[in-house]
């Protein structure tokens, strides 16, 4: 038998033994819910009190199915499904390209698109931008609790008009125009990064540096594990910043001082590589821990 | 032998790996973990504080990274309502929404006690704003510059806990989850460095050794990826025993378990592959 | 217009927010600038939604290979910036019931809250855990010890992934806590795969990060400067745009 057919019939076996045990396990792959009463008392003081009643549900775990005020719920448990045909769907990808992933790959494109362009209209330009030029507007549709002795503030006129300019660019023509917001944005992570890295990253990291070589105790005594720490940390940074120094030529002792800067720095990547591996396996086992345990129910 | 190895197709690799992560996460093998002198930093950070103290938490991550930054999210939000905390939460990134979601359930269902219906008295949602550093510079110098509402849209001048918050810079600790950029760097950057607000952060694996020179000076401690989360929960059950029969708060001690397979299975690979490159060097196929 | 205003806006905001570490009379200035910044950065969200909607757009209409993708592309994006920007399935907020749109958009149980909970979280999720797969396969294809440097990785990488789990115990759990020569040295646990570990990353791995921050630091600081100063006008981009 070749070998794609093993792996392909391995992973259908155990695509069908998961099905299987959902059907084993009852109440696994399904979704219940607790609906929650909301009664709102119209806030309004000149209009006529008017009560407004809704319900929102809370999930619950399976085992309160049974519970009074527990029902299933069709919108979550369809919702549960799909999210395990997107992650299944994905997976398939470690197969082989296929049409199930490009499938599932492009609506995770349009998704995380619109979803983005969502949360930065709701949270910034509604509430930063919509909401200071216009608050009689905005305190009448969607911020209530808003002060009502706030008025304008026509300074917001400004990026109003950059981020019209931003917009432009996707115009056919004169989409040039787009630089002066661009520029602005430039200048403004140019200017803040300026001091920060200089005050933290340059100046900071080199006062965390200067240290003892040597270290005593309080008695006088020579405190031999933090004087070799020192050491090793200060000829460390030295070394390897001897080795990003390409001004001059990596001869006689500068070659030996930079080559135990590349040891350092070789080091320094082998924990970082690591510590990525520990990251993406337990990114694994946290997808892993979706299809075992909140889908399958095992 | 060296022919077959040579072509292993990487699928059987896949599905090795795939075995090793699965079989101890179905069988929930767990480890005794002893918490690092970083670890006890942080818990020492929260713990020290005296009851009831202002945190701001900020979590700056997606769903592509709660596997790894999960369980630390939720162990800093249980170790703060253990300690009846007052918190402030906010996100930089726009999907990190729902992750705080994730720690008001934890908050209103296992201590509703404290914080059930006391939003606004005892704990915020700040919600996102877009802007990456830009969102540290002004919460840290103006914050009602960049968050004039909280994300339910009331007004953070009716709200308790924010109406006398001028910026961040009053609270007593920043406790930041970081998946990347805009994230904890960022927070050292702009925050706590030049305007020393202790912060302690959890961050993922890739992160950590980028956060590492910055402790003790500008950082108070770290946690690093899901080992830092497994040693954490393992601290606040060490403090408070009652936690041991919550199986939520061990998510992370849980997740030890594949680790220790998945590691072990790779460093097979590593030396295997070596074996297979000593062999074609012998023969002078490399 | 097209290189001067920019070159004048970028130098003047930048200066600016420089200014506001010295000049407490800018303070205020560079808050502003920042809250337009941030204003500014939700635009760019729209942007990017644009950008790929016109994208999408031309290979529909040049029936381009795996156009019928770029279609579920859209029909996705439309579907959800509905249901996001319409509030679906939202209800109002209960301290102000009578304003049907003062409501949450992303609350439990809404149609925008169904999209990032069913969709949008189990594929970004899995996109990332995919890596695990092939960090996997590429340890084993590429990870060789071919020459010292290499060989210096490999074992510290292997030190570090035993030491940060119980491997750590199992192997070398059962060194003794006794000094190897003399009284008060170097003790046989100190060479537990889990403080080696802890050592790597405090000792060793520290100082290379710390050389490399100090140099992206100042990398950071001039490429900033020349971009003020209008000495690198690389993101202004070429004369012939439209």
């Amino acid at each position: 038998m070749k070998q794609s057919t093993i792996i392909w019939t391995l992973l259908m076996v155990f695509g069908g033994l998961g099905l299987i045990s959902v059907q084993l396990f009852r109440g696994k792959g399904e979704v219940y819910v607790r609906e929650v009463p909301v009664e709102a008392k119209s806030s309004s003081k000149t209009s006529p009190e008017q009560t407004y009643r809704w319900s929102t549900y809370q999930e619950v775990s399976a085992k309160e199915k049974d519970d009074p005020g527990i029902s299933f719920s069709f919108s979550r448990t369809l919702g549960l499904w799909v999210a395990a045909f997107c992650t299944l769907a994905i997976f398939s990808f470690l197969y082989g390209d296929n049409p199930l992933y490009k499938f599932t790959e492009a609506v995770f494109v349009g998704v995380s698109a619109a979803y983005a362009m969502v949360v930065g209209f709701w949270t910034e330009i509604v509430t930063n931008l919509y909401a200071k030029l216009l608050p009689e507007l905005a305190r009448m549709s969607f911020f209530p609790d808003m002060e009502s002795d706030v008025h304008s503030d026509l300074l917001y006129l400004i990026p109003l008009v950059l981020s019209v300019l931003l917009l432009w660019r996707l115009a056919p023509k004169g989409n040039w125009i787009a630089r002066w917001p661009l520029a602005f944005f430039i200048g403004a992570t140019a200017g803040i990064r300026l001091i920060s890295y200089l005050e933290t990253d340059f100046i900071g990291q080199l006062q965390s540096t200067v240290m003892p070589f040597i270290v005593f105790s309080a008695d006088g005594s020579m405190l031999w594990f933090k004087s070799l720490k020192n050491t090793v940390v200060i000829v460390g940074v030295t070394s390897c910043m001897v080795y990003f120094f390409f001004s001059v030529e990596h001869e006689g002792i500068v070659k030996y001082i930079s080559r135990l800067g590349i040891w350092f720095l070789m080091v320094t990547f082998g924990a970082s590589f690591a510590y990525t591996v520990m990251g993406r396996i337990a990114l694994l086992s946290g997808r892993l821990d979706f299809l075992f345990n909140e889908w399958l129910g095992i | 032998m060296l022919k077959i190895l040579q072509n292993l197709d990487r699928r059987w690799i896949f599905l090795t790996m795939f075995v090793a992560v699965s079989v101890p996460l179905i069988m929930g093998t767990t480890f005794p973990e002893t918490p690092s002198d970083q670890v006890l930093a942080v818990f020492d950070a929260v713990d020290n504080l005296p009851d009831g103290s202002n945190i701001v938490m900020a979590l700056d991550y997606d769903p592509a990274s709660a596997g790894e930054l999960q369980p630390m999210a939720s162990a800093f939000t249980r170790h703060c309502a253990l300690k009846k905390h007052n918190i402030y939460f906010m996100t930089l990134w726009p999907q990190g929404i729902n992750m705080i979601q994730g720690s008001i359930d934890i908050l209103n269902d296992e201590y509703p006690e404290t914080y059930k219906g006391k939003y606004g008295t005892k704990y915020v949602n700040l919600g996102f704003r877009a802007g990456n550093e830009g969102v540290i510079k002004l919460v840290v110098e103006d914050l009602k510059k960049s968050y004039t509402t909280d994300i339910h849209g009331t007004n953070l001048d009716n709200i308790p806990l924010t109406k006398n918050l001028k910026n961040i810079q009053q609270v007593d600790l920043l406790a930041n989850v970081s998946a990347g950029y805009p994230g904890s760097q960022e927070w050292v950057l702009y925050g706590s460095s030049p305007f020393d607000i202790p912060t302690v952060v959890g961050c993922t694996g890739v992160q950590a050794p980028i956060m590492l020179p910055y402790i003790p000076d500008q950082l108070t401690g770290i946690l690093a990826a899901i080992k830092g989360a497994a040693e954490y929960e393992q601290a606040i059950i060490n403090h408070y025993p009652d936690l041991a029969e919550n199986p939520k708060a061990k998510e992370g001690l849980i997740r030890m378990g594949p680790q220790l397979v998945a590691h072990v299975l790779l460093i097979s690979l590593i030396v295997l592959g070596n074996v297979i490159y000593f062999m074609e060097r012998r023969q002078g196929t490399a | 217009m097209k290189r001067t205003v920019p070159l004048l806006i970028s130098a003047v905001t930048g200066f600016v927010l420089i200014g506001t570490a010295f000049i407490p009379m800018f303070e205020e200035w560079g808050n502003d600038a920042m809250a337009w910044f941030n204003l500014l950065a939700a635009f760019a969200f729209i942007l990017g939604g644009g950008n790929l909607l016109k994208m999408q757009l031309q290979k529909i209409s040049a029936q381009q290979a795996g156009w019928g993708y770029a279609a579920v592309t859209l029909i996705a994006f439309f579907v959800t910036l509905f249901v996001g920007l319409a509030k679906v399935g939202v209800h109002p907020n209960a301290k102000f019931p009578e304003y049907s749109w003062s409501g949450n958009y992303l609350e439990e149980g809404g149609a925008f809250w169904w999209f990032f909970e069913y969709i949008f979280t189990p594929l970004s999720a899995t996109m990332f855990a995919l890596l695990a797969f092939y960090i996997s396969s590429a340890a084993f294809r590429a990870f060789r010890a071919k020459n010292t440097e290499a060989t210096i990785l490999l074992i510290i990488a292997v030190i570090v992934l035993l030491g940060r789990t119980y491997a750590s115990e199992w192997l070398t759990g059962g060194f003794p806590n006794e000094p190897i020569f003399g009284e008060g040295g170097i003790t046989y646990s100190d060479f537990k795969l889990d403080h080696l570990s802890q050592i790597i990353m405090d000792d060793f791995t520290t100082p290379g990060m710390r050389a490399i921050k100090i140099g992206i630091a100042l990398g950071v600081a001039s490429t900033s400067l020349k971009v003020l100063l209008g000495v690198d006008r690389s993101y202004l981009g070429s004369d012939q745009e439209a």
